[in-house]
């Protein structure tokens, strides 16, 4: 399921109210892995993956999917904070195939199979803003499984959840993955990164200044940009060199 | 004479009076008839106009708010115009009727249910829309969506325009006539009586609207908090 790629974005623009959002941002993802959008806040990251969605629309510029329409690719974006309704957690589920307008049965099995496939299949009927941050988390990945997307779009998914909950959004990204759904990653928590993603591009003022493979771009940046965005996002590489050159007789 | 007519009062709600019994049916009829119209008007009118953006939607917006305060006796006078004899509905037979008075309180309380609609999913929608749109959800479907979610929410608007309409004289007398068992309704009973001098039969009157009210608010905070308990 890699008819989506190449993703080609040319010369991406986004100008809202005139202020420079994206600024002709050019990426081609080629791996069929995980991509990673990486970069300061305010780069452009959230704006690049709401235009390849379709949620926003750019001023200039365009984005291709392989030899496909933008509007023949299934795709889903699971944001931060996910959108929940006043209603169980089934019946958020089932929100997303309400342009499918499939029978009430098809929506109930396809449904049932996407909370299984989280781990949520028990607890349908309770109400989905009851769930922990996490569990709500997982509840947005069963809405974007319930759709089979060709191509996933997870923008800062864990980025208010403890370590166990980040472990099984984790889990549960890299099995869509592996089931042959393209997903690009909007992340701050670079071990997140570093564990997850192929690729890597990183966006800075609205442009994509670096693109490689994940490993390289962790361990040796290019880019200016790329350089103090990493070191400045991983103190922790300081603290443990510091403690090493320290413990070194 | 306080004494008395407060006797007579209760006298009156204790054995169920007829009249009274009558009077209530009637104005809930009209009112419960003109809510619902109007929600089902003005449910939707407002979910679609708070989704949507369109050339003139902030003029709409205002024309709604200011229309939320319509003189309800100035509804009655251009209810009235239209239903009369020499009107464009004329032929319709309706002037000095429940149904011209269920006509004129929908108008009534159609803005308001529109213009408190609007503003509650307006903020539904800052709080879901983009998830609801990156889901391609039609504008209909979102429309649909918020309004079940803040069904909740929604409750008020549909109070405020109960309480609207049970409680307004000024445009039910102008198009019923205030016809004795046909068109008189509490709110128009209670002035009458009060000019007549029938105290004990104004003032039960004006304790079933008041209970009314009362039991009605009490109801729908009830749903509220039980909604928040569920479903959070």
């Amino acid at each position: 399921m890699t008819a989506v790629l190449p993703i080609t974005v040319r010369d991406l623009s986004f100008r809202p109210g005139g202020r420079i959002v994206l600024d002709r941002l050019d990426a081609t993802i080629t791996s069929a892995g995980i991509t990673a959008l990486i970069g300061p806040n305010g780069a452009g990251k959230s704006v690049t993956l709401r235009i390849i969605d379709g949620l926003l629309q750019p001023d200039d510029g365009t984005i291709r999917f392989g030899n496909r329409l933008p509007q023949d690719v299934r795709r889903a974006l699971v944001f931060q904070r996910p959108g929940l309704l006043r209603a169980s957690i089934a019946r958020n589920v089932a929100l997303a195939l309400v342009p499918w307008k499939l029978s009430r049965q098809a929506i109930a099995e396809r449904v049932d199979q996407a909370l299984v496939a989280v781990g949520l299949a028990h607890r349908a009927d309770e109400a989905a803003r009851r769930l922990s941050g996490g569990e709500q988390q997982r509840l947005a990945l069963a809405r974007a499984w319930v759709t089979e997307p060709e191509l996933l779009l997870l923008d800062e998914p864990t980025a208010s959840l403890d370590p166990g909950a980040t472990e099984e959004i984790e889990r549960l990204i890299v099995r869509m993955a592996r089931n042959g759904t393209k997903v690009v990653l909007v992340s701050h928590n670079l071990g997140q990164v570093a564990r997850l993603a192929e690729d890597i591009i990183v966006i800075s003022r609205g442009q994509a200044v670096e693109h490689g493979p994940a490993r390289r771009i962790l361990s040796a940046p290019r880019s200016a940009e790329a350089q103090a965005y990493i070191k400045g996002e991983l103190p922790w590489i300081a603290f443990s060199e510091t403690r090493t050159a320290c413990s070194q007789p | 004479m306080m004494q008395a007519t407060v006797a007579e009062t209760f006298a009156k709600l204790w054995t169920l009076d007829k009249e009274v019994l009558a009077i209530a049916w009637l104005s809930l009829r009209v009112s419960i008839s003109a809510v619902v119209l109007g929600s089902a008007i003005g449910i939707p009118a407002g979910a679609v106009v708070a989704i949507t953006t369109f050339p003139g939607r902030n003029g709409v917006t205002a024309v709604l708010n200011a229309f939320m305060g319509l003189p309800a006796v100035v509804v009655g006078l251009v209810v009235y115009l239209l239903l009369s004899r020499s009107g464009p509905l004329g032929t319709l037979g309706l002037l000095f009727t429940p149904t011209a008075m269920i006509f004129a309180q929908t108008i009534l309380v159609t803005p308001l249910i529109a213009a408190l609609t609007r503003q509650m999913i307006e903020d539904a929608d800052r709080e879901l829309g983009e998830q609801l749109r990156s889901m391609r959800l039609s504008v209909g479907q979102r429309a649909r969506t918020l309004v079940v979610d803040a069904r909740f929410s929604l409750v008020v608007a549909v109070l405020a325009a109960f309480g609207r309409a049970v409680s307004e004289v000024g445009a039910v007398l102008v198009v019923g006539g205030n016809i004795d068992g046909h068109t008189r309704t509490m709110t128009t009973a209670i002035s009458l009586e009060t000019q007549k001098g029938d105290l004990p039969l104004a003032l039960s009157l004006g304790l079933v609207l008041m209970a009314l009210v009362i039991v009605v608010n009490a109801l729908a905070s009830l749903l509220r908090s039980y909604a928040m308990r569920t479903y959070g």
